[in-house]
């Protein structure tokens, strides 16, 4: 009787996580591989690429400010990062030794925030942490994506190449369906793009704002009338570290313009 | 034996798994559901409202179809212009209803499903995209799709 039930509960539990699809699934080609910018029309590149006119730069120059305002209590980030942060956005998220996890961008500052200069970690979204995330990334500008996903980062990894290939919310569509099996092609007046997040924190025409990654993905949770994650969340960590491989060799338009 | 149906129950629904899909095995022959989910005729009048429609059906997301008054129409999925050419209505009925229970790795969404599904909205919960009459209204709408209806 108990073999019995058992082996039902083997074979069950084998039916349910099938459904979950990681062998075999298609990649996008090296070759293929490009940024979300290529599908904007040319009006709104030329919008992103002017240091003047593109909106996001607001959010940088905030960012630029509070790098080197020192806070109540600890030293300004600007005491120890003097020469700057060029090229550290682009190896994000990473793997943090000393805490045994993966940190993106926004954990990294904050994680600094609380340990360095014995303050409060910031809320996401709020306009601090959007502009001081904008104002690391963007010492990136131009640099290309490399992140490490081998060792310890490894597992986290994988987290997040499966939340990207599962299927998910009432319209069950995984991120994969879109954005490596069909980008290119016409979503209304949209085009689908490849999901790379070189380009965040963003200013977003539909937002009328800076936003971070997570918002976008919540978004695309939400697109899919799937239940999004909070800011934050571990698995959206652990996509945003999948994304990041996924754009290897795509280098950084922080604060890119979107759609 | 009653142990391990219990038990088997208690996985399923761990899994989610817990609702038998709304078309059944029975209603399904081929690629089609010959029977019409609902006791009132689709109307394609409807049908075209919510194929356009941005809260409802918004097919046109994905689709288009030549002479829909509607910019903008997707190509994510096939041009539906002549579909009526190519299916009959319970083919239509199929794909739109549930078209992963014949074909599961199908991109197109299952319209009128509740079963297997992950993470879904809260809002969502057990509810179909479509009703049963919205579906059919759409697979009259799609139905009239043909070649020569344009050319009458």
């Amino acid at each position: 009787m108990i073999r019995l039930a058992g082996l039902v509960s083997i074979t069950l539990i084998t039916a349910c996580s099938a459904t979950t699809e990681v062998s075999d699934v298609p990649e996008l080609a090296a070759e293929d591989i490009v940024s979300a910018s290529v599908f904007l029309n040319s009006e709104t590149r030329a919008l992103q690429e002017d240091t003047f006119a593109n909106p996001g730069y607001l959010w940088v120059d905030r960012g630029e400010a509070l790098f080197s305002q020192p806070p109540a209590a600890g030293p300004a980030c600007i005491t120890c990062h003097e020469k700057g942060l060029r090229g550290v956005a682009a190896t994000y998220p990473a793997y943090d030794e000393n805490i045994g996890q993966v940190l993106n961008l926004e954990g990294r500052i904050n994680q600094c925030r609380v340990t360095q200069q014995s303050e409060p970690a910031w809320t996401f979204e709020s306009d601090e942490l959007l502009s001081i995330t904008a104002y690391v990334a963007n010492q990136s500008l131009g640099e290309p994506i490399s992140v490490d996903v081998n060792g310890p980062a490894r597992a986290v990894y994988e987290v997040g190449r499966d939340y990207f290939q599962t299927r998910r919310g009432q319209f069950n569509l995984s991120c994969q369906q879109c954005h490596t099996e069909n980008w290119g092609k016409r979503l209304r007046g949209d085009t689908l793009s490849q999901g790379h997040g070189n380009g965040f924190p963003a200013y977003r025409l539909e937002w009328e704002s800076l936003g971070s990654l997570h918002r976008r993905l919540r978004d695309c949770d939400t697109g899919v009338r799937a239940e999004p994650l909070p800011y934050g969340d571990p698995l959206y960590v652990a996509l945003e570290l999948y994304l990041a491989e996924r754009s290897k060799g795509i280098s950084i338009e922080t604060p890119g313009i979107r759609r | 034996m009653n142990r391990v149906a219990i038990l088997a129950a208690l996985i399923l629904s761990a899994c989610g798994a817990q609702d038998a899909p709304l078309i059944s095995s029975r209603m399904i022959s081929g690629d089609a559901i010959v029977e019409p989910l609902t006791k009132t005729t689709g109307d394609a009048i409807r049908g075209e409202k919510l194929f356009v429609s941005r809260e409802e059906g918004h097919c046109i997301l994905c689709h288009k179809v030549d002479g829909l008054e509607a910019e903008f129409q997707g190509d994510v999925g096939p041009d539906l212009s002549f579909v009526g050419d190519r299916f009959n209505a319970g083919q239509l009925r199929l794909r739109i209803a549930d078209y992963q229970l014949v074909r599961p790795g199908a991109l197109m969404p299952s319209y009128f499903r509740t079963h297997d599904l992950h993470q879904v909205g809260k809002a969502y919960v057990g509810e179909t995209v479509l009703t049963a009459q919205q579906v059919e209204d759409i697979v009259a709408y799609l139905a009239d799709r043909k070649t020569s209806d344009d050319d009458a």
